[in-house]
Parts: structure tokens; C-alpha cells; sequence
């Protein structure tokens, strides 16, 4: 019978856990516990073994060797249904919401409250969700369909349902990738709350601003072991990345090699069809890096699938090295030297199913089709040559995009368009979930592509990358361009100040 | 050849072999000339439904179609006296526009291929049977067709032209699909259609051509069934085809999720159906069993593929930990 534990005992305790996979080690032996009302984020580049830690928490994966004791009870491996008895709750990267459900239907999802007919009793479930809802400080009412939430309110929805299944732990894996400034502000706040009922959370971020903010412990995890733990008054930034990489970062900002030359891009009041009502007019000149900041929803991507053809502009004119080029698909976008490195990459970016090679081909299959036959030995040749200049780790090209991590698979994205002959490349989050290594590669690369004259416009949410890499910044707000700034105007608080338009 | 295709290849052998044992018939010059025309008919559309599958749509307009277009293709020919090469043209010519139709809702009206497609289903048979009320289209008695017969029905070393069609088609389609810019585009779509056409692939060019590539394949086919059958009953010609296909196409390694599956899968897939139809009629089972033992088979074949996956996932993960196990015992 679990007992709870006393303010200064472990609540969970790992030992020696490890999992391997075929050819790889993605545990060897990591050891870690969590008190009560303690907030531990766990911190370590993609592939470190977060995830599967957590999921080896929460019954998904079971470990190769090690045991779990939760209120001293010993567990060799924990199913789904024993995680969640034990209290251990997740609130996954990827929101697990129904959006064909209301709110009350998915707080009480799979253990639904019944009336005397057996039948669903919805009064009944959406009474007892209000005060769950209370808890997180949400807003919205129990009826609301799920649909029409934004991604902050799912999560808050996703917390409230782990408190009301009286969770102790709860696991929040990347839960501000996706929520804008103010919501994530919210999401702190709850966190604060949690701590302050006894519940430990347990939280897992590559935006390190959020960790130093909110962290009583850092974890940090290297190649699948544990690579030391910071206490609060240790807690920094260059702390956390020397925990995660072994060595000192450099600074972000790689000053360009060229002045700025000649105009590339050229917007002239371009109205996107998600903002009919806002026009946009920009220039990008090579050489140079221009950042695209703005709230989530402020139009940014669309704003880049319209210069790429995927939605056409309604209206404006957009022109490629002074040549009218309005692309009405990302096929004319492409003959034209347009590339986009797309936010998610699982949806646009790859055929993750297919081989690193297939993917690097995919866009210019003429140029390694003498005779319209396609050549193996070219397409490999190819995705060779991209696997050494860009560093793709992986056994070989043949091995599919599922299996790499997300920096290799970005960086097979961007072997994709280097392979060929870019002229702009619109790189929207380029460095969304990957890992702190990879992303100053990454940088790098966008650097050494303005340095040789390419357009490179980077739209970002990370106010770090978006302040530490452009060399000017373009806010947009509701789909125009509410401001931009030249480096020695580059700060936080002029990119917000734009962003949310406060005066 | 992928391993799928040598499984399924080695599993047609030994049914073979057994039928063989038991009916030595199986092997006779008359009984491997008949299934050879089927395997030849079937084998036909079942290699344009492979096209649509790999897209990960479906077409279930396929069996009333070579109804519709053999009551077309028989009328011309016998009632019109429409020269047959032209009347031939004619009949491909209609199913084209007809794939393209099909095409053309599903990308350009986004509809949903198996409804599109079983709309045809139904329109097409219920058009060819109101076209000749119910009666049966035949040719003209005593009338007769030497070339169009010689193309269709004839025999050339034994084996009959329809399988030779089959085979031709079959070397185009594997060109086509596994060495062409065309056939990585369609594998492309049917792995993740929104990424391929972010990386500039006409997606739905691509999609609508495979409804054209099915629907004039089986127009084909309906030329070389209603002159098999010499005429062509409309309410029970090409009953289940679509069916046949699709069954090929998955006992051929096809996902019907997309982006999978080979030409030398589904014309094996096209073999062994026709192999266990033939296998019913030579072992004196019931041939109202014949779709209960299809489907035995299709059900254990896919299942065993998938167990057989599975189990080599297992292996490869076992291995893993032993190599793990030795790493760690051995000395730093």
C-alpha cells in the first residue's frame, strides 16, 4: 500500500535504468530522484535520452535493466495503467486532446461518469470538470468544444486532467514550444501552483530562459547517461550548457563575411489569404540574415508559404533578383531557386518512411535521371556528398528519415534544398526541437549561405536564435510588419514591444 | 526482387507443387494455358490498381467499367461494324476520360477516392444495363474477327496473347514505377503527400495520372474479357473485379496506407489468385468455396508477413543488448 512520502523523501526514485535498441544505447544507466513539490527539469540534447527516460516513467517503453521505486514500492518495469496509479501524469510535446470531444468529455476520456441507464450523465461530467478547470486558472467552461482551444488552453486542459486523476508527478515534455509569450507566462504560474500543492513536475525544455526561471534542480543527460545536476543557486545559463555539451557554447552571432549586396527578394504590398486585410512589403538583400519574429498566429509562416507557392498571394507583387516571380506552386518556387525549410518537418519537411538518400533527391530527380531512369548511384552519390559536408550522422544513406534524430533529419531537409541551386532559402524554425549542437551548426550554415550571396530569411520563435543570429529583424503582428530593427536595436524587449504592439 | 516477392514467389511454388501431387492434371499443357489467359486478364487491371494503391487511394470503379466498356466494345465492333481497331481506340479513349474523372474529383474537388470510386461502381454497371436493358451484347452469329481474335484470344507457342499483354504491360509499368521520375513522385505521394509537394512534386498530376493508368488499363482489360467470353452480360460481367485487384495488389506487399508495393508483388499477387481458383477446381473442393479459400489464404499470407516482421525486429533488438552486454563486461 503506497503511503505518501514525508516533505523530505523521494517521491520517485530511478536507479541504474537502462534501454537499448538495436544499434543503440539510449540509456546506460541513469540514476535520479525527485522529492516532493520539487520542479526538476531535465535537460540534454535530442537523443540524450529524455524522452525515453519519460516514457519508461510512463509505462511506454519498458527498460532493458534498472528498477522504479515510487513510495517505496519497487518496480521492475511499469505498465501505462500502474504509471497512472502510481501518479505520474504526462503532458506530452504532442497534445493528446480529442478535438471531436468538449472539454468535460476529455477531462473524464476512458473513465466517463454514468448516469442509472448506463448511459453518459454529460450534466454530471461537466460539474465535476469545472473545478478541475479552476486549478489551472483556465478560462474556458466545461462545454467548450476542444476544437475551438488554443494550443495553451489544450495543455492547460491536458494538466487539469492529470490533477484530477490526483497525479504527484507530472511530466511536461517541450510544453511552451508551441505557446506564445503571455501563455507561457500563464503556464509558469501553474507550475508555481503545483509546487505549491506538493506535486512534483518534472520539466523537460531545450529553452533554457524557462529552466533558470522556474527549476529547483537541473538534470542534466549526455549519450544516455547522466551528466550532473545543478541546485538552484547554480542554475545559469552557461551552466546548463556545459551540463548538456561538455564544453562552453560561443556566442551566437557570427558577424558576416560581405557586406550586404544586391537586392533578391522584393515584396511589394503582398496580401497573404490568411490576412487578407494586412499587405506586406519587404526586401532581403544578399548577405545578410533577416530574422521574421512575431507571436505565434501573427501570420509568419503563411507569410512563408506564400512567398514558396503554396497558398498564392491574393494580391501584390513579389520579385526574385528583379524578375516578377509569384509562384503559384512550390514546384515554380523551386524552378526558381525559392527553397523553405518548413516548420514541421514530419508534415512538409520529409517522407520520413523513405531512405535519407530518397528524401535528398526528391526535389530534383531530373538531375540524377539521365534518360528519365533513375539512378541509384547518383542518388546515393548524391546524399553522400550532403552526409559529409553537413555531418548527418547515420549508418548510411539507405537508413530512413524516421530513425534519425531531429537534427539529422533537419539537416537532410537542408541537404535536400544545398544540393541543388538555392537563391533564397526561407528557414521557418529552423532549429525547432534540435538539440543545442546541432542548432550552432545550423547557424553556421546560415551564415556561410548569406556569405555566399544566397537570400536567407529565418523566421524564429526563439528570441535568443532570432536576436543571436539576424543580422535585421522583421516583427510581424497580425500580418504585417509592425516594425524592424538593425542590430544595435536588437533586445528582447524592442522585438516584444513590436510583437504584441504595446505602445 | 524484394524479399516480399521471393516469399510470395516460393509460397506460389509450394502450392504448385501440391496441387501437382495430388492432381498431376496442374501441370497439363490445356490446364497452364487457361490459368495463363486468367492470370494474363486479371493480372492486367490488377497492375493499374497497384498505381492508385501506391497513392494510397483505391478504385473500386474497375470491374463495372470493363462491364460498361466490353457492352461499348462489343456494340461497336458487332452492332455498328465500327472497324475494331478504332472501335479499340475508342473504348480506351472513354476509359481515359473516365480515369480522369475519377482523377480529377479526388484532387481538384478533394473528395474521397472510394467514394468516387464506388459511385462508379454503381453508375457504371447500372449504365451498362440500362444500355442494353439487360440483355446480353453478343456478336452478330457466324460472325468472326481473325486479327482482333488472333490479338486477343490467340496463342503464340502455347501461350495465350493475353498473358503476353499482361507481361508487356508489366515491364512498362516496372519501368515506369521503380526507374522513373514519375514512379518516385508516386512513391513520394503516397509516403507523405504534403511533404512531397513542398519539395515541388505536381501531387496532383501525379495522383490523377494514376486513375488514368488504372481506369485505361482495365478498358484494356475489357477488351480482352468480352472477347474471351465472346459477349458480355452486363448485370454479372466483371462482378468483383475491383476486388480481385485489390486482393492482388495486397497479397503483392501493397499498403493500402501508400507508398508501398512492387509490379513483380502484384503480378505474383495475380498468380497466386489465379493459382488458388485453379487449385479449387483440380482438388474437387466446392467451387462455391472459392472466395472462402482466397480469403483464408490472403488473411494468412498478410499475417504472416507481418509475424515475420516482427519477429526479425525482435531478433535484431536481442542482438543489440548481447553486443551491449559484451561491451560492457569488457574491459574500458
Amino acid at each position: 500500500m503506497p503511503t505518501d512520502a514525508a516533505p523530505n523523501e523521494p517521491l520517485l526514485i530511478l536507479e541504474n535504468i537502462s534501454k537499448v535498441y538495436p544499434g543503440v544505447i539510449a540509456l546506460g544507466g541513469v540514476s535520479m530522484r525527485v522529492m516532493r513539490g520539487e520542479v526538476l527539469a531535465l535537460i540534454g540534447e535530442n537523443g540524450a535520452g529524455k524522452s525515453t527516460l519519460m516514457k519508461i516513467l510512463g509505462g511506454v517503453t519498458e527498460p532493458s535493466s534498472g528498477k522504479i521505486v515510487i513510495d517505496n514500492v519497487e518496480y521492475d518495469r511499469l505498465s501505462v495503467s500502474e504509471s497512472q496509479r502510481a501518479g505520474i501524469a504526462f503532458v506530452h510535446q504532442e497534445l493528446n486532446v480529442f478535438d471531436n470531444l468538449d472539454v468535460a468529455g476529455n477531462m473524464f476520456l476512458g473513465r466517463e461518469i454514468r448516469n442509472r441507464l448506463g448511459l453518459l450523465d454529460i450534466e454530471a461530467t461537466r460539474e465535476a470538470t469545472r473545478p478541475l478547470l479552476a486549478k489551472v486558472g483556465a478560462r474556458f467552461s466545461p462545454d467548450t468544444p476542444v476544437e475551438s482551444l488554443s494550443l495553451a488552453e489544450r495543455q492547460q486542459l491536458e494538466i487539469a486532467k492529470a490533477l484530477s486523476i490526483d497525479a504527484r508527478v507530472v511530466i511536461m515534455d517541450e510544453p511552451t514550444s508551441s505557446l506564445t509569450m503571455s501563455e507561457t507566462r500563464t503556464l509558469m504560474q501553474v507550475i508555481a501552483d503545483l509546487k505549491a500543492q506538493g506535486i512534483a513536475v518534472i520539466y523537460i525544455s531545450h529553452r533554457l530562459g524557462e529552466v533558470e526561471e522556474c527549476a529547483d534542480r537541473v538534470v542534466g543527460l549526455r549519450d544516455g547517461q547522466f551528466a550532473g545536476d545543478l541546485v538552484k543557486g547554480e542554475i545559469t545559463h552557461d551552466a546548463m550548457i556545459r551540463l548538456m555539451i561538455g564544453r562552453d557554447l560561443k556566442s551566437l552571432f557570427i558577424p558576416p563575411a560581405r557586406p550586404v549586396g544586391e537586392m533578391i527578394l522584393s515584396l511589394r504590398n503582398v496580401r497573404v489569404a490568411a490576412n487578407p486585410a494586412a499587405s506586406v512589403s519587404l526586401d532581403v538583400y544578399s548577405g545578410e540574415i533577416v530574422g521574421v519574429a512575431g507571436l505565434v498566429g501573427a501570420g509568419r509562416t503563411e507569410l512563408a508559404e506564400t512567398i514558396f507557392g503554396v497558398v498564392p498571394p491574393l494580391a501584390g507583387e513579389i520579385r526574385l533578383d528583379g524578375k516578377p516571380m509569384m509562384a503559384r506552386s512550390p514546384r515554380q518556387a523551386i524552378a526558381s531557386g525559392i527553397y523553405l525549410v518548413p516548420e514541421d518537418r514530419k508534415r512538409t519537411g520529409l517522407l520520413l518512411e523513405s531512405a535519407i538518400c530518397e528524401n535528398i533527391s526528391l526535389a530534383d530527380l531530373k538531375s540524377v535521371s539521365p534518360r528519365g531512369i533513375v539512378s541509384r548511384a547518383a542518388i546515393e552519390a548524391r546524399a553522400e556528398n550532403q552526409r559529409n559536408s553537413l555531418g548527418i550522422k547515420a549508418a548510411s544513406v539507405q537508413c530512413n528519415a524516421a530513425e534519425l534524430s531531429g537534427g539529422n533529419q533537419q539537416k537532410v531537409v537542408l541537404g535536400k534544398w544545398l544540393s541543388m541551386k538555392p537563391r533564397l532559402i526561407i528557414f521557418d524554425e529552423p532549429t525547432r526541437g534540435i538539440d543545442v549542437g546541432a542548432k550552432s551548426e545550423i547557424y553556421t550554415l546560415l551564415r556561410a549561405l548569406a556569405d555566399a550571396g544566397v537570400g536567407v530569411v529565418m523566421i524564429s520563435s526563439d528570441m535568443e536564435e532570432i536576436i543571436g543570429v539576424s543580422d535585421r529583424i522583421l516583427v510581424l503582428r497580425e500580418g504585417r510588419i509592425a516594425g524592424a530593427l538593425s542590430r544595435p536595436d536588437f533586445s528582447e524587449h524592442n522585438v516584444l514591444k513590436l510583437a504584441v504592439g504595446a505602445n | 526482387m524484394q524479399k516480399k516477392d521471393i516469399g510470395l514467389a516460393v509460397l506460389i511454388i509450394v502450392v504448385g507443387a501440391v496441387v501437382y501431387l495430388r492432381n498431376p492434371l496442374f501441370l497439363s499443357p490445356i490446364n497452364l494455358g487457361n490459368t495463363a489467359n486468367l492470370i494474363g486478364l486479371f493480372g492486367l487491371f490488377a497492375i493499374g490498381q497497384g498505381f492508385v494503391i501506391m497513392t494510397g487511394g483505391i478504385d473500386l470503379s474497375v470491374g463495372s467499367l470493363i462491364a460498361l466498356l466490353g457492352v461499348i466494345f462489343v456494340d461497336m465492333v458487332g452492332k455498328f461494324g465500327v472497324p475494331w481497331p478504332l472501335a479499340m481506340l475508342i473504348t480506351v479513349f472513354i476509359g481515359i476520360l473516365l480515369g480522369l474523372a475519377h482523377g480529377l474529383l479526388i484532387t481538384k474537388l478533394k473528395m474521397q477516392p472510394f467514394v468516387v470510386t464506388l459511385c462508379g461502381l454503381l453508375i457504371y454497371r447500372g449504365v451498362a444495363r440500362g444500355y442494353t436493358g439487360e440483355a446480353t451484347a453478343g456478336f452478330p452469329f457466324g460472325a468472326s474477327y481473325p486479327q482482333l481474335e488472333w490479338l486477343t484470344i490467340g496463342r503464340s507457342f502455347g501461350v495465350p496473347h493475353s498473358f503476353y499483354a499482361m507481361l508487356l504491360v508489366g515491364v512498362v509499368a516496372w519501368v515506369v514505377l521503380h526507374r522513373s521520375v514519375f514512379g518516385r513522385h508516386l512513391y513520394a505521394v503516397g509516403k507523405n503527400e504534403d511533404a512531397a509537394r513542398y519539395s515541388g512534386v505536381r501531387t496532383d498530376f501525379v495522383i490523377i495520372s494514376a486513375y488514368v493508368i488504372s481506369a485505361a488499363l482495365a478498358s484494356v482489360a475489357a477488351i480482352y474479357f468480352a472477347m474471351f467470353t465472346k459477349s458480355v452480360q452486363p448485370s454479372s460481367h466483371g462482378n468483383f473485379y475491383e476486388l480481385y485487384a485489390i486482393a492482388a495488389a495486397v497479397l503483392g506487399g501493397f499498403s493500402l496506407r501508400g507508398g508501398e508495393g512492387s509490379i513483380i508483388g502484384v503480378i505474383l499477387g495475380a498468380v497466386l489468385l489465379q493459382e488458388l481458383q485453379n487449385l479449387v477446381n483440380l482438388l474437387g473442393i466446392p467451387s462455391s468455396l472459392n472466395f472462402a479459400v482466397m480469403g483464408a489464404v490472403i488473411l494468412a499470407g498478410v499475417l504472416a508477413d507481418q509475424q515475420f516482421n516482427q519477429y526479425r525486429q525482435k531478433r535484431r533488438a536481442s542482438q543489440a543488448m548481447d553486443t551491449l552486454a559484451r561491451e560492457s563486461t569488457a574491459p574500458a
